[in-house]
């Protein structure tokens, strides 16, 4: 006991003396994750980059495989091997980069400094071990506390999530869809982590509940001075509850910016299909209007810009060359080649 | 603080209820626990009932072949002993047989299994290649081969019968850690950075629990008929030994004259399999949390 304890004390320090002072709480520069297996290259991810500062929250959106879980699970340095590989990337959480420390330094950091919530409330609970003590695991490990101060605690984040800490010694099956999630909450919060990742955490719940443990979130996370990145599909979930907007398209950042700039002052033609796409509440028509096409197959991604073959805009020049990185303003961005015309703009704009 | 150390000792409490309530409700394994404990109780108290040298192998020539009465329930058997004594004295090597070499098998399996599983890749096929080199050589045979080259006692037995068993309990219990390692709460518990070790040993071995718990007490079964099977054809527990094996194996010149030698040591082998199966099945289905109503 007292050696862990120790063991724990050494690595807190060594990892004090890598990190670097920074006001974001998350940076990633040109991460590239492929999955590689014998008979193919999956691109999952393709340099991306971006900055989250303290406090803030990032919405990431995107279709599904458009490589936003593999992204975040990439911050905990989680991607599982084999087949997935980090090519190339920095990646700094709190100032510490992920990938220049040991695997008993990132155990450290798992959990401490950033935490995950997961998608499935059903199958994120381990079915034999009782909520409290799943919270109280996640003390235990990063904490040099007793078992009953663990579970003292453990019970404390139930009441904090809405639980009856009395029912900290059931076994998840007992709880609903919500109150798992619920839990799933709690484990991630129990050691305050300064960065919070959520990827989709309301997909399995029915949307009376989604909006209360969204509610929940951002209370959890004030009060706790963490900054989150919410990975979600739901653009009304980040209208919500996001500061920062980045749209991911086959392993890309398409359009990156604050709320207001991608909402408002949309400019990438994939965000717009994303945007027309959704129903409209004044305006009832018989049809939605979907995005023709699907997302490129990874493994098979084209040469020039991977939206080219789904695009209304769309031109030879489109298919031939990586999209040009438009900056509209200090926080905006769009990768699309169409923007070398100064002229050119999208038609939700005009129409509005 | 007194009080919260209150609700965590009764938390632990409830939980040995509320498997035992579970358990409650299963009526053929309470009949078979009944006699399971009937059986075991009988195994430790043998030398108190039963004197090992005037009841079990002293011979009475004068009473031999006797059917069952009054006096000897299960009869007597072709030198006179009484074999409800003989039978009852055997309880005690069946189940020490069954039981340790489960026990062994399981101990070395279930952690060979356990990491095969769930390091996968090279060490799982070296493994796995390992342990299919002892599947490939039929169970029977393999004892045969074991006890003769060992010897044939006691012991050498059970050692030769849990080799056996190994294979069965790394195979069972590396199909079901590689399912369960797969799952997201296996991911979250990395999320929240908990060492390799606790992994295994907290999340994923526990969720294996009842396959490796209905296997081995299967295999407890197998193994009680396996040495039964063994000492039959000489190579168990050697004679006067009153083994359930060797007894049926005496019985066999009689058969014609005396069924009840050889009824009675097969409804004893018999009913103590199927008692043990029950009971792996109550247990089964009272400790995982998933069937609780």
């Amino acid at each position: 006991m007292f050696k862990k304890q120790q063991n724990r004390v050494r690595i807190a320090k060594a990892l004090e003396t890598k990190r670097t002072s920074t006001p974001y709480a998350v940076s990633v520069e040109d991460l590239t994750v492929h999955y590689v297996t014998s008979k193919e290259t999956v691109k999952a991810v393709n340099g991306i980059s971006f900055k989250l500062p303290k406090k803030r929250t990032l919405g990431i959106v995107g279709e599904t495989g458009a490589g936003k879980t593999t992204a975040m699970l990439s911050l905990m340095n989680m991607v599982p091997d084999p087949p997935g590989k980090i090519i190339s990337g920095n990646i700094q959480v709190g100032g510490l980069d992920i990938r220049g420390l040991s695997q008993s330094e990132l155990k450290r950091v798992r959990g401490k400094e950033i935490a995950m919530i997961f998608q499935d409330p059903m199958t994120s609970l381990n079915p034999v071990i009782t909520v409290g003590d799943q919270i109280a695991e996640s003390l235990l490990l990063h904490q040099d506390i007793s078992k009953q101060e663990a579970m003292e605690q453990a019970r404390g984040m139930l009441a904090k999530v809405g639980i009856d800490p009395d029912r900290a010694g059931e076994y998840p099956h007992q709880f609903s869809g919500g109150m798992r999630q619920r839990v799933g909450i709690a484990i991630a919060l129990a050691c305050k982590p300064s960065v919070l990742i959520a990827d989709e955490p309301t997909s399995a719940l029915d949307v009376t509940i989604q909006a209360q443990i969204l509610h929940l979130m951002r209370e959890l996370k004030e009060e706790n001075d963490s900054s989150m990145i919410l990975i979600t599909h739901d653009l009304g979930v980040v209208a919500e509850l996001c500061d920062d907007v980045a749209v991911m398209y086959a392993g890309n950042i398409v359009e990156y910016g604050t709320l207001e700039d991608v909402f408002n002052h949309t400019k990438h033609p994939y965000t717009e299909g994303l945007f027309n796409s959704l129903p409209n509440i004044h305006n009832r028509v018989s049809k939605l209007q979907p995005i023709p096409g699907l997302m490129p197959d990874p493994s098979k991604l084209p040469d020039g810009c991977a939206f080219a073959p789904r695009c209304p805009y769309a031109t030879e020049a489109c298919k031939a060359q990586a999209p040009y990185i438009k900056h509209f303003s200090e926080s905006h961005l769009a990768a699309c080649t169409a923007y070398h015309d100064e002229a050119f703009a999208i038609k939700r704009r005009e129409t509005e | 603080m007194k009080k919260e150390k209150d609700t965590t000792i009764s938390v632990k409490e409830n939980r040995a209820v509320e498997i035992w309530r579970q358990y409650r409700r299963n009526k053929g394994a309470m009949v078979g626990l009944a006699i399971l404990i009937l059986l075991i109780l009988v195994a430790i108290f043998a030398d108190v009932i039963w004197d090992y040298n005037t009841d079990i192998i002293d011979m009475r020539i004068g009473n031999r072949l006797a059917p069952p009465s009054w006096e000897h329930p299960f009869g007597t058997d072709n030198y006179g002993r009484d074999m409800f004594a003989r039978i009852g004295y055997g309880t005690r090597y069946s189940l020490l047989i069954g039981f340790a070499s489960v026990l062994i098998g399981t101990l070395i399996g279930v952690p060979i299994g356990a990491i095969s599983g769930y390091v996968g890749g090279k060490v799982d096929n070296v493994i796995m290649r390992i342990v299919d080199t002892f599947t490939i050589i039929p169970s029977l045979l393999m004892t045969i081969i074991l006890v003769s080259v060992l010897g044939t006692n006691l012991f050498n037995l059970m050692i030769a019968l849990s080799i056996s068993t190994i294979p069965v309990m790394t195979r069972i219990t590396r199909a079901s850690v590689m399912v369960a390692r797969n799952n997201d709460y296996i991911e979250s518990a990395r999320a929240i950075g908990a060492p390799t070790a606790t992994i295994l040993l907290k999340h994923v071995l526990p969720n294996c629990f009842s396959p490796i718990l209905v296997q081995a007490t299967l295999r407890v079964g197998s193994s009680i008929i396996s040495a039964a099977g063994l000492s039959y054809i000489g190579l168990g527990v050697p004679l006067p030994t009153p083994e359930w094996g060797a007894l049926l194996s005496a019985s066999k010149s009689f058969i014609i004259k005396a069924q009840h030698m050889c009824l009675f040591p097969g409804l004893a082998i018999m009913i103590t399999v199927m008692v043990i199966n029950l009971v792996g099945d109550g247990l089964r289905g009272a400790l995982d949390p998933k069937l609780k109503r």
